[in-house]
C-alpha cells in the first residue's frame, strides 16, 4: 500500500531542463518512477531523457495526465511554480528547492489548502516508496521494501538512519522529508495520519531536529490516536540557542524548540528517543516484538 | 537578519510609526558631539544584538550634559552577554505614564504570522505569557491587518477611545511592516503613552527573513557588521553554513541535519565540538578547502571530523576532491574521514593511499570516537 506514492502516481518535473531536474529526472525513471513530462516555461517541445517538456503545468497535465510534481525552480520563483501546480489540478507538490522566503511559502500553503492540494517540503528531499517509486533526490539503493513509515525534517540525517534499517533487516514502507523550512507543507502529525492508515507500516521512524513544535504536537497526537510503535531521533542537542543550524527551521527562538523539550515530550508519551542513529533499529526491533 | 534598536526604528518611521528620533555614536568623541545639541533629559542605549540589556546597565538616563557623557563612556566600554558594545543610540527621553506591548511575529504551529499585544509592556513577552497570559490579546494573520481588524485589537487592550484609535494605526502599520519588509518579527515593546496621550515606540526589533532579502535591496544597508562573525561571514559567502562553538573538534559534514547529529554524536562520546559546518551536497573541492581553512583558524582545533554520507553523489569522486583539497594545504591536526556510499571502499582506499594525515572510520560512531581519542591526545 505505502503513502502519497506508488508506481501508479504520473509524475512532472518542474524545472526539468536545469541542472538538477535533469539529473535527478535520470536518477527517477532509473528507479521506476512513472515520469510522464515536464516543465520549463519557453522550453516547452523539448525533450529530456525522452521525457517531453511544457511551457505550462496546464498543458502538461492536459497531455500527461499527471498528478504529481517535483519542483527543482529556483528559490525566487518556486513559490509561485507550486501555486501553478496546484492551479493546474496537481495534487501532490513536492518541493525540493531550499531558500524560498517564508512568507512566499505561507502563500502557497493556504493556496494548497483552500484546493485540496498537498505540499511536502520546501527544502525537503522528496519522499521514495522503496521498490515502487521516488520523487526526490535520495540515494534509491540504500532503502528496501517494507514495513517501517519515515518521516523526516532532514535529508543526509535520513539517510544515515534509513541505511541502518536496511542493514538490519528493516524495510521501508515509504520514506518522507518533510523539509527544514519553518513552514512546510506536510508536518510531523500529517505524515502520521496517513501511516496510521497504512496496512504496510508497522512501525515509524520520526527524525526531528530542534526548533519549533512539531516533534511536541506529534507527540500529543501520539498519545491520543497513534497506535503504532514510534521511534524518535532528535538532532540539535548540542545547538546553541538563537543559532540558525544550517536550515531555516533548526533554530531556538526564546524557550521554545529546544532538544530537551522534545526529548521530554516524546518519553513522556512512550516514545524512545534514540542518543546514537545506529540505536534506531534496536529500539524499533523491542517495540516490535511486544 | 537583525535590526538593532537605531536600525529598526528607522524603518519604523519610514512605515509611519512615531518614535524618538536619536543619533548613533561609537567612541565618546562622537558621544560629545551629539549631546552637545540635545534637549536633556537624554536616554542612552547600548546598540547590541541580544536582549536584557537594560538589566546588563546598558541603557541609562542622563540629566545633563556631564552625566550623559559619564554614561556613554561607560556603555560603551560594557560587554553584555559576551558581546563588547560596539555602539549606543543617544535620544531624548520620553516620559513615561503607562507601557504596552506589540509585535507581529511568525507561528510555526499554525504556518501564520500572529499579532500580539498587551497592556503589560516593558517586559519580555514570555514572561508575560508566564505570569498574565490573560494580559495578552493575540490574532492570526496572513496579510497586513484591514483598518477594523486594528480596531478590535485595539479596544481590546486600550481604555481610552481615542489612545485606542491611535494605537490602531500603529498596529495596522507594524503589520505593514512584518509584511512588506519579509520580517520574522517586528516587536515595539514598550509601545509608550506619554502625559500628552501620546503613543511612541520606546524600543523596536525587527528580525528579517535572509531568504527573501534580494526583495529589500533598500534594507541591506542596515546589515550590521560590527557584530558579525567574520568566520560566519566568510562561510556564508562561499555557500557553506558555519557555527563557531567553543569545543576542539572542528567538524565538516553534508547536510544541516547529520551536521547537528555529529555534534551531538562527538558529545555523547565524550567530546566538544569546535563548530557546526555544513558543507552542502557536493564534493567540490573549493568547498572543502574553504571549510577546512575556516575550521583549522580555530586555535582551539585539535582535531578534524570529516563525516560525509555519499548518497547520489560517488565515494571515490568524494575522496578525489579531498585528496585535491589537502595536497594544496598545511594541515597540522589529524584528520578522521567517515566516507559511505556508493563506491566507499574505493573512496577509503584512495583517501588511505593518498599519503595524506587522513585516518578512516567505517561508521559516524566510530569516527566520532576516533576524533575524540585523537583531541584528547
Amino acid at each position: 500500500m505505502a503513502i502519497l506514492l506508488t508506481k501508479e502516481n504520473r509524475v512532472i518535473v518542474q524545472g526539468i531542463t536545469g541542472r538538477d531536474g535533469s539529473f535527478h529526472t535520470k536518477l527517477m525513471l532509473d528507479y521506476g518512477t512513472n515520469v510522464v513530462g515536464g516543465v520549463t516555461p519557453g522550453k516547452g517541445g523539448q525533450e529530456v531523457h525522452g521525457v517531453p517538456v511544457f511551457n505550462t503545468v496546464k498543458e502538461a497535465v492536459k497531455e500527461t495526465g499527471a498528478d504529481t510534481s517535483i519542483i527543482f525552480v529556483p528559490a525566487k520563483f518556486a513559490a509561485d511554480a507550486m501555486m501553478e501546480a496546484i492551479d493546474a489540478g496537481i495534487k501532490l507538490v513536492v518541493t525540493i528547492t531550499e531558500g524560498i522566503p517564508v512568507n512566499d511559502v505561507m502563500k502557497a500553503r493556504l493556496f494548497a489548502e483552500e484546493r485540496g492540494a498537498r505540499i511536502i517540503g520546501p527544502n525537503c528531499p522528496g519522499l521514495i516508496t522503496p521498490g515502487q517509486a521516488k520523487v526526490g533526490i535520495m540515494p534509491g539503493h540504500i532503502f528496501k521494501e517494507g514495513g517501517i513509515g519515515v518521516v523526516s525534517r532532514s535529508g543526509t540525517l535520513t539517510y544515515e538512519i534509513v541505511s541502518h534499517l536496511t542493514a538490519n533487516g528493516l524495510g521501508q514502507s515509504t520514506a518522507i522529508g518533510i523539509g527544514g523550512d519553518p513552514i512546510i507543507g506536510t508536518k510531523f502529525i500529517d505524515a502520521l495520519r496517513l501511516f496510521k492508515d497504512d496496512p504496510q507500516t508497522e512501525a515509524v521512524v520520526l527524525i526531528g531536529e530542534i526548533g519549533g513544535t512539531d516533534e511536541q504536537d506529534a507527540a500529543d497526537y501520539i498519545a491520543k490516536e497513534f497506535n503504532k510503535p514510534v521511534v524518535a531521533f532528535i538532532a540539535g542537542r548540542t545547538a546553541p540557542k538563537e543559532k540558525r543550524m544550517g536550515h531555516a527551521g533548526a533554530i531556538i527562538m526564546g524557550s521554545e524548540g529546544t532538544y530537551e523539550e522534545k526529548r521530554k515530550k516524546f518519553e513522556s508519551v512512550g516514545v524512545p528517543v534514540a542518543d546514537l542513529p545506529e540505536e534506531v533499529p534496536r529500539l524499533l526491533k523491542e517495540l516490535l516484538k511486544r | 537578519m537583525k535590526l538593532l534598536e537605531w536600525a529598526s526604528k528607522e524603518v519604523f518611521r519610514k512605515f509611519g510609526i512615531p518614535t524618538q528620533t536619536g543619533k548613533l555614536a561609537r567612541t565618546v568623541e562622537e558621544a560629545k558631539e551629539i549631546l552637545k545639541g540635545m534637549k536633556y533629559p537624554v536616554v542612552i542605549k547600548a546598540q547590541v544584538p541580544v536582549g536584557g540589556r537594560g538589566k546588563a546597565g546598558g541603557v541609562k538616563l542622563a540629566k545633563d550634559y556631564d552625566e550623559a557623557v559619564k554614561k556613554a563612556e561607560e556603555i560603551l566600554n560594557l560587554t553584555i552577554k559576551g558581546i563588547k558594545v560596539k555602539k549606543i543610540l543617544i535620544t531624548e527621553a520620553v516620559d513615561i505614564a503607562k507601557e504596552y506591548y506589540v509585535s507581529v511575529t511568525l507561528d510555526r504551529r499554525t504556518s501564520k504570522a500572529v499579532f500580539i499585544t498587551s497592556k503589560e509592556g516593558g517586559v519580555d513577552i514570555e514572561e508575560i505569557a508566564r505570569t498574565k497570559p490573560e494580559a495578552i490579546v493575540k490574532k492570526h494573520i496572513t496579510e497586513p491587518l484591514k483598518p477594523y481588524e486594528a480596531r478590535e485589537l485595539a479596544f481590546q487592550v486600550f481604555e481610552d477611545n481615542k489612545l485606542a484609535l491611535k494605537a490602531a494605526g500603529i498596529y495596522q502599520k507594524l503589520s505593514e511592516v512584518y509584511f512588506v519588509t519579509d520580517a520574522q518579527l517586528a516587536e515595539i515593546n514598550p509601545l509608550v503613552v506619554t502625559p500628552a496621550n501620546d503613543l511612541v515606540a520606546v524600543d523596536a526589533k525587527i528580525i528579517l527573513d535572509d531568504n527573501a532579502l534580494f526583495r529589500h535591496p533598500d534594507l541591506l544597508q542596515y546589515k550590521d557588521m560590527d557584530y558579525v562573525n567574520p568566520e560566519e561571514e566568510e562561510a556564508k559567502e562561499a555557500g557553506l553554513s558555519f557555527v563557531k562553538l567553543d569545543g576542539d573538534i572542528g567538524c565538516m559534514v553534508n547536510g544541516a541535519g547529520l551536521a547537528m547529529a555529529t555534534m551531538d554524536v562527538i558529545k555523547y562520546w565524550g567530546g566538544e565540538p569546535a563548530n557546526f559546518l555544513d558543507v552542502g551536497g557536493s564534493s567540490n573541492p573549493e568547498k572543502v578547502k574553504k571549510a577546512m581553512d575556516i575550521i583549522l583558524r580555530d586555535p582551539n582545533v585539535k582535531v578534524v571530523f570529516i563525516n560525509i554520507f555519499g548518497g547520489i553523489t560517488r565515494c571515490d569522486d568524494i575522496a578525489a576532491g579531498l585528496i585535491e583539497a589537502f595536497k594544496t594545504m598545511d594541515v597540522r591536526v589529524p584528520v578522521v574521514v567517515r566516507l559511505t556510499g556508493t563506491n566507499e571502499e574505493i573512496g577509503r582506499k584512495m583517501l588511505a593511499e593518498s599519503g595524506l594525515p587522513l585516518k578512516t572510520a567505517g561508521t559516524m560512531s566510530e569516527g566520532a570516537r576516533m576524533a575524540v581519542e585523537l583531541a584528547r591526545g
